[in-house]
């Protein structure tokens, strides 16, 4: 059925509409330009905001390190339920919700895109089984190949043909959507008990540097014309005075930038914006990021807000997560994910009280407010790793208003408070930078063409929230923004309305977007790699791949490789 | 007073968090009839499953008094999150059995099953007949346990009593399962019969008393010394003498294992290390 989104103010950056009163038509799933009204079902916006539908670059909701979280806390779970309802299922979980309540809380929310950011090439099957039964939302997933051992021994020869065509092999079986790099070298020298820190530091028994790793990611992601840049995850994340590795991460690839055209994401900045010697000391280096930042048009980035609450961290990054296990004492998992990456679990609770963690929540909104481009930072809270995505809301009322950053202000370690440059800083988001820094943003380094717009031929994604920006001072009245954020007024999904006034009617399934890269001329794949695939994996070559008739609900993008 | 009494005996669990003395105050019988409950996968009114009568006699006046009447073993989470008022339960019940509780008082005459006063953050319980396992445990995954008030158990409880506690008192009239006391941060466990084995395992700090026999410490607690008594709370101690243990350590723990040395000969040979 058609539908017709009447007289909403309508955001859509990517098509340069600013609040202007329109209204949205739909039909078969697409926006458009027009539809018979008669015909159509009519949804009432007057008053409210319209929005393209959220997209969320990073957010872990699926794979096997979700999964052994969820198994890790079962008292993440007996506290926040859900009962099932004629049209959702049952589910548990605050920091780790079960895969439908994930996706109904986005839904909620206006969110109807986000992408699995950290999958371990060998749990492709377990993530995609995942992520197919996560509901209301698109999604995709990036494998982990920062330290995938085919990668650094190709990028130690300086192979990046081979390499590239290696990477198309991979993202074709494990079905991913971009080239995800945690902790380059670091992690597979964990596996044998050392870390890098630093972009010249050699990875210990493969001959190459996090230097070498990223620059020859960055041409391979080039030459295979991935539609996202290469994801980064800093080396020495979460440690004091690393903002000087994360500006070095930035500038190695300085050169590598065509037409002012992104190459790099860095995700969880915040936690990569240390400075100080050691945690006692600790500031923040937002400004100098933001600078280079401000300087520089080839990174983007995304914020990987703190929010003070109870939450569990989980990264692929196995020895940042052990010395989070030192520093809390808390119950943990470290896994050494075969030749691929390793993985840590720590549940956390970041406290207004504490200085570190006061200063770290400073920092996340020192980057979106201090960097001036919004098209270039983008609001996350790396989920659950610096708080649940459910804590959006808050953070849109954080940058939509000084006034709701100062109330907070008040609230946190006087000492970080005192440090923080958050009192210096004016800068309040004005919904059309909102609209960029969730979704339209989001959506464009992820070379999503029919996502985080309104234009015609656009997927008919639309979030519509309950805030009339003629009436409403949003700094002042912060708080009516963040209930308006939290509960969508309507979330209409594919062209159906799929939640109304925060409740979800209707529960319908996601696609999951994969690349399809076309080589020119296939990776090798030679006897010595299925020989070496026996010895070393759990998983025979023959049996890695994850096959389109294994899952429903996949969408290949093709993609023409220049390689 | 109202009293409550089932009306038929329960074959599926009944999730009674309604009934308590704050959600009763200042409801009329009708009311208090018309709460809701879930038997099974079922939403039942109370009245559907228990008769409701107002009682008045001299010594239980007041609103805030609650009791039941009958064998209520299915019937889970009485009390939870109470903040004032008695509840006097003459029967058996289920498991839950205040939980949350942040004051007021509950008396059992019969038995309790397990995670008795779970979390519980003050008031006191007093069981006369045997509770469960996890006595004041939190549930699973939890590491913040019972955070104040009492417990008295007059018969036996079952494993992991105490475990995660970090402040109050539980006094076990009976005997103790294994783990008593399992990662606890704080307070104080006494137990005045005999105890199973691995008391005090993980824990951190508080203490753990045991009158009777305990049949071997775990070898990562460190003997310490021997007391002639110990203070159990403001009214009531225990005479010795006493063998102090330290431990866990393997924990980096320093909590204090005081077990008697008339009842446990075996540990003798601990004496050589003094």
């Amino acid at each position: 059925m058609d539908l017709l989104i009447k007289n909403g103010f309508v955001f859509d950056p990517l098509n340069g509409v600013n609040g202007e009163k329109m209204d949205i038509a739909v039909k078969n799933g697409r926006i458009v330009g027009d539809v018979v009204e008669r015909k159509a079902r009519k949804v009432d916006a007057s008053g409210m905001i319209v929005m393209p539908g959220g997209v969320d670059i990073h957010t872990h909701i699926a794979g096997s390190e979700v999964n052994t979280g969820r198994l890790l806390r079962p008292e993440d779970h007996f506290r926040d339920f859900e009962r099932k309802t004629s049209a959702t299922r049952a589910g548990v979980g605050r920091s780790i919700p079960s895969t439908f309540t994930t996706g109904y809380r986005y839904a909620r929310m206006g969110y109807t895109t986000v992408m699995n950011p950290a999958m371990a090439p060998l749990e492709a099957k377990h993530t995609h089984e995942e992520l197919d039964d996560t509901p209301m939302v698109d999604k995709a997933s990036y494998p982990l190949l920062g330290n995938w051992w085919f990668v650094l021994e190709y990028l130690a020869r300086g192979d990046i043909e081979q390499c590239a065509r290696h990477i198309a092999w991979i993202m074709n079986s494990t079905k991913g959507y971009a080239i995800k790099v945690v902790n380059p070298g670091g992690l597979e020298a964990w596996g044998f008990g050392h870390n890098v820190k630093e972009l010249d530091d050699e990875v210990p028994y493969f001959c190459t540097t996090p230097r070498e790793i990223i620059r020859g990611l960055c041409k391979a992601n080039t030459l295979l014309n991935l539609p996202h840049t290469i994801h980064v995850h800093t080396n020495s994340l979460g440690r004091p005075g690393n903002y000087t590795t994360a500006i070095d991460t930035m500038k190695c690839v300085e050169d590598l930038a065509l037409d002012d055209k992104p190459v790099i994401h860095l995700t969880h900045c915040q936690f990569s914006a240390f400075k100080g010697e050691d945690w006692r000391t600790l500031e923040s280096g937002a400004a100098e990021i933001a600078d280079y930042m401000n300087n520089h048009k080839h990174v983007t980035m995304d914020m990987g807000q703190i929010i003070f609450t109870d939450t569990t961290t989980m990264t692929a990054d196995g020895p940042f997560q052990y010395a989070l296990y030192g520093l809390t004492g808390n119950k943990w998992v470290n896994h050494d994910v075969e030749t691929e990456t390793s993985a840590g679990i720590v549940p956390f609770r970041y406290r207004r009280k504490s200085y570190v963690h006061a200063i770290q929540w400073s920092i996340g909104l020192e980057l979106a407010l201090l960097i001036k481009d919004p098209w270039r930072i983008f609001m996350t809270t790396d989920h659950p790793n610096a708080g649940p995505f459910t804590a959006y809301p808050k953070i849109i009322a954080w940058l939509i208003s000084k006034n709701a950053r100062e109330a907070s202000l008040k609230r946190i370690n006087p000492r970080a408070r005192s440090k923080s440059l958050l009192p210096s800083i004016d800068r309040e988001l004005s919904l059309y930078e909102i609209a960029i820094t969730t979704r339209a943003g989001q959506a464009k380094a992820l070379g999503l063409k029919n996502k985080g717009h309104l234009g015609p031929g656009a997927d008919a994604d639309i979030a519509v929230y309950n805030v009339n920006p003629e009436t409403t001072d949003i700094s002042r009245k912060f708080r009516s923004v963040r209930r308006a954020f939290k509960k969508a007024a309507y979330t209409v999904k594919g062209g159906e309305v799929v939640v109304k006034d925060g409740e979800v009617l209707k529960s319908v399934s996601g696609r999951t977007k994969w690349l399809d890269v076309k080589v020119s001329e296939p990776a090798l794949i030679t006897e010595d790699m299925k020989k070496r695939f026996r010895t070393y994996w759990t998983v025979e070559y023959e049996n890695y791949p994850v096959y389109e008739d294994h899952l429903e609900g996949l969408e290949p993008i093709n993609v023409k490789a220049s390689v | 007073m109202i009293v409550l009494s089932p009306l038929r005996e329960f074959r599926f669990p009944v999730m009674a968090e309604c009934i308590s003395p704050d959600v009763f105050e200042g409801k009329t019988p009708s009311e208090i009839g018309a709460l809701q409950m879930w038997e099974g996968n079922k939403q039942k009114s109370l009245e559907s499953l228990f008769k409701i009568e107002e009682a008045t006699t001299e010594e239980t006046a007041g609103d805030a008094t609650l009791q039941i009447v009958g064998d209520i073993r299915q019937v889970r989470r009485i009390g939870s999150g109470m903040k004032k008022g008695t509840i006097t339960i003459k029967g058996d019940v289920g498991m839950h059995l205040g939980e949350e509780m942040k004051g007021g008082k509950i008396i059992v005459q019969g038995d309790a099953e397990s995670w008795v006063g779970s979390m519980m953050k003050g008031g006191s319980i007093e069981i006369l007949g045997n509770a469960g396992d996890y006595l004041a445990a939190p549930y699973r995954g939890c590491d913040k346990g019972m955070k104040s008030g009492k417990i008295i158990v007059h018969g036996n409880v079952g494993t992991e009593a105490g475990a995660y506690m970090q402040s109050g008192v539980i006094k076990i009239l009976g005997n103790a399962g294994e783990f008593t006391g399992f990662r606890m941060h704080d307070g104080t466990i006494y137990v005045k019969g005999d105890c199973m084995e691995r008391a005090g395992a993980c824990m951190a700090n508080g203490k753990v008393v045991i009158e009777g026999r305990l049949e071997s410490v775990l070898p990562s607690f460190s003997v310490d010394s021997i007391r002639p008594k110990i203070k159990i709370d403001t009214s009531e101690e225990v005479e010795g003498p006493l063998y102090v243990f330290v431990g866990d350590l393997a924990e980096n723990g320093s909590g204090k294992l005081y077990v008697s040395k008339k009842n446990n000969p075996q540990l003798s040979c601990y004496e050589k290390f003094l």
